[in-house]
């Protein structure tokens, strides 16, 4: 058993990269394509499983090191798990646990019958990149998990090329930006190592200390933006409406709720783990440029989503705006500012995912995936509707929803950081969400059905149980903050003092 | 003139820089998707020739273990240094067994002293750090890659010396070779999509696929750009 525990910290990842191709072999005709669901549900939850087991014994017992291959750290990979990345782990593992249960009824209606194995086996790698951007504690290999995930999302964001062809295009458009994005990352990376003669995160700290040149300072550059690319980050973001919208729904309710989170994840990884509070430019980097654009995005990218018809567009757009919101927190350079930015980052992924699951589950029963096919859904799929507005009530940020949580972290951290005009903007960009969340849930409420609307009914079972866990996620730690305030504030503490 | 020089001791950055640039302008500036491909690709490859060159180290061999010839080369210690005024090849030699566990570290001392530059390991700003020692044997006269191609004298023969012992950095080529099979895999998910993309617009030209959506969409094209009568269907 003890031996077995040993290797938890790699199981999340060798056991779905296993997994995948296996899954790729499954029957994709037979039972209606459930075996190779079941067969990745069941994988993602023994991911989960492994993901929660770390989060509690990097809660309880502190920082685990898992050495690849029993090399030692800084020639051999390690997998460094502190609290900031066992959080996001988690987030990742569990919405994956749940979207991969969701996806079956979504994604057979969308795709070939005969791709089905395939999209799960493509779903699983996806995660496994994710999960590894987030668990290793080697630089180069964030690049090569950022690109196994990245290559798998171009594919399955063009299986919506079924439905509307233009998934192909966004995919190819993502493709270009993503590769752009990853090889500036690797650009990045280039320059640090030669700076220091390492690739480990905690060597590389060490290694730079003291060392404030124009070569680690392009590289932090090229990292941040490559990384900022990946995590659409505005001006960066175009890439990403279109493949939201065009992916199939079930796709856009993984990467919606895990992929950008993963990139801002690596932002804030190599902003105080790797480049440290010693280098004076990436204090100014944040000060000067990330909040400034972070600002921008809040505003712009919400303004832009009041006037989307597409909702998963829309969606988008809101993703971009609340990216901008973990970047403000954290270029206030404080601890409570990390915090926040923790803690958003964590319950972003979680309301973005309710959102886009409702959205999966409307376009699954109506067909349609404009503002227009919510109308009256209230009457014609309450439970589904009842989700959305649970899930739009805790984006604007209404007390008793995680939206809340995150917001009030970021509005006491903007104040007491002496940064007061911070908090005015978020407080008005969260309004601009009243209008775009709104403006949905009025027609969902208040607006007549179609004619049409005898034929549709309540979205399955399999779609309505990941939808309700993660609505009652989103009010359970809306009201309950010891797992997640409390995590992050412990993991910006231990971010900000190896920062020092 | 010593900036000059400086400029073109790095000729591989500039090699880097200008291809980079070339790549991103494709990428950005064409319209034509296959064009684009080629022009991430060009942009790719800048990439992989900046980490090939930061490990190169001119008359370095593959690192490749001999245990034989190591151990002789250790009892010979540091008498087996045949050029006079390079004496750090012997110690380099010792250093070898290092050299397979740290090859950063090792391959910039082993420059440095190759290069008979009494460079300080943490000296001035940015080509001291151990890989920039790259640069600095690149700079020096004897030894640079030109003179290795073209056998010339004694610094081919210096060079078949320090090849017994001095070994590139084998990890930037080892990462590299990563990012090629990523740059691969990049290409073919990229040319697959281009290939569907033709198959349903009958075009792979970025703004006549603009202006078929837009068709789709509105019926019209808004952004008129003087294009040629569009296919909307497909």
């Amino acid at each position: 058993m003890t031996q077995f525990l040993a290797q938890l910290p790699v199981l999340p990842i060798i056991i779905p990269l296993i997994a995948a191709p296996l899954t790729m072999l499954l029957p994709a005709r037979a039972l209606k394509g459930r075996i190779p669901c079941l067969f990745a549900t069941l994988v993602s939850w023994i991911a989960f499983a492994a993901s929660a087991a770390i989060l509690h014994s990097v809660a309880t017992a502190g920082p685990i090191s898992y050495h690849m291959g029993d090399f030692a750290p800084p020639i051999g990979i390690e997998y460094r798990i502190d609290l900031a990345n066992a959080l996001v782990l988690t987030l990742v593992s569990g919405v994956a646990a749940l979207a991969f249960p969701f996806s079956y009824a979504s994604i057979r209606a969308e795709i070939d019958d005969h791709q089905l194995s395939m999209f799960y086996a493509m779903a699983l790698i996806a995660m496994v990149g994710l999960l590894g951007v987030v668990i290793t504690g080697d630089a180069f290999n964030v690049f090569v998990f950022v690109e196994i995930s990245s290559l798998s999302t171009y594919a399955l964001v063009a299986l919506g090329a079924r439905r509307d062809r233009r998934a192909l295009t966004a995919s190819f458009n993502y493709l270009v930006m993503g590769t752009i994005g990853a090889t500036f990352f690797v650009i990045g990376l280039g320059l640090l190592y030669q700076a220091t003669g390492t690739l480990n995160m905690a060597d590389l700290k060490i290694q730079l200390a003291g060392r404030d040149n124009p070569m680690v300072e392009a590289g932090f550059a090229f990292i941040l933006v490559g990384m900022g690319l990946k995590a659409a980050m505005f001006p960066m973001h175009l890439w990403m409406p279109n493949a939201y919208a065009h992916a199939p729904s079930a796709v856009a309710v993984f990467l919606a709720a895990t992929s950008t989170k993963v990139a801002v994840y690596v932002i804030i990884r190599f902003t105080y783990t790797v480049i440290g509070a010693d280098f004076d430019f990436a204090g100014a980097a944040f000060e000067y440029l990330i909040a400034p654009l972070a600002v921008m995005g809040m505003f712009f990218a919400s303004i832009v989503a009041i006037f989307q018809d597409n909702l998963k567009r829309m969606l988008a757009y809101s993703s971009v705006g609340q990216i901008g919101y973990m970047l403000l927190g954290i270029s206030f350079g404080t601890e409570q500012g990390l915090a926040a930015s923790l803690v958003h980052l964590f319950n972003h992924g979680l309301m973005k995912g309710a959102l886009f699951m409702a959205a999966a589950a409307v376009a699954f029963r109506v067909g349609s995936e404009t503002c227009d096919g919510f109308r009256g859904l209230a009457r014609r799929m309450p439970w589904t509707a009842a989700a959305f507005i649970i899930a739009a009530l805790s984006l604007v940020g209404v007390p008793g929803t995680i939206g809340f949580i995150s917001k009030w972290q970021l509005l006491s951290a903007a104040f007491d950081s002496g940064r007061a005009w911070a908090g005015f903007l978020i407080v008005a960009s969260s309004l601009l969400s009243v209008i775009y969340m709104g403006r949905v849930v009025e027609l969902m409420t208040l607006a007549p059905a179609p004619d049409a609307s005898a034929a549709v009914r309540e979205a399955p079972l399999s779609m309505l149980v990941p939808m309700a866990i993660l609505v009652a996620a989103n009010i359970y730690f809306g009201l309950s903050t010891e797992l997640t305030v409390d995590l992050a504030e412990r993991a910006a503490t231990s971010l900000m003092g190896a920062a020092r | 003139m010593d900036l000059l020089a400086f400029a073109i001791e790095r000729y591989n950055y500039w090699i880097f820089i200008t291809l980079m640039m070339m790549g991103l302008f494709i990428v950005i500036a064409r319209g034509n998707l296959i064009k684009k491909m080629i022009g991430l690709n060009v942009f790719q490859t800048s990439v992989f020739i900046y980490y090939i060159s930061i490990g190169k180290i001119a008359g370095g061999t593959a690192p490749i273990y001999l245990p034989e010839d190591l151990k002789a080369r250790m009892a010979h210690g540091g008498d087996h240094a045949p050029l006079p005024g390079k004496d750090a090849i012997g110690a380099g030699a010792i250093r070898v067994d290092e050299s397979l566990h740290g090859g950063a570290g090792f391959a910039g001392n082993d420059l440095q002293s190759l290069a008979g530059k009494a460079a300080p390991p943490e000296g001035a700003a940015l080509h001291s750090a151990p890989e920039g020692a790259a640069n600095d044997i690149l700079a020096a006269p004897p030894l640079t890659i030109e003179d290795h191609a073209g056998a010339a004298g004694a610094a081919a023969d210096l060079a078949k010396a320090a090849a017994e012992i001095v070994y590139s950095n084998p990890l930037p080529h080892v990462l590299i070779l990563t990012a090629i099979v990523v740059g691969i895999a990049t290409t073919a998910v990229g040319l697959a999509l281009i290939v569907r993309i033709r198959e349903a617009y009958g075009t792979i030209e970025e703004d006549e696929l603009e202006a078929a959506d837009d068709i789709a969409e509105f019926g019209y094209v808004p952004s008129k750009r003087g294009l040629p009568e569009q296919r909307a269907g497909a």
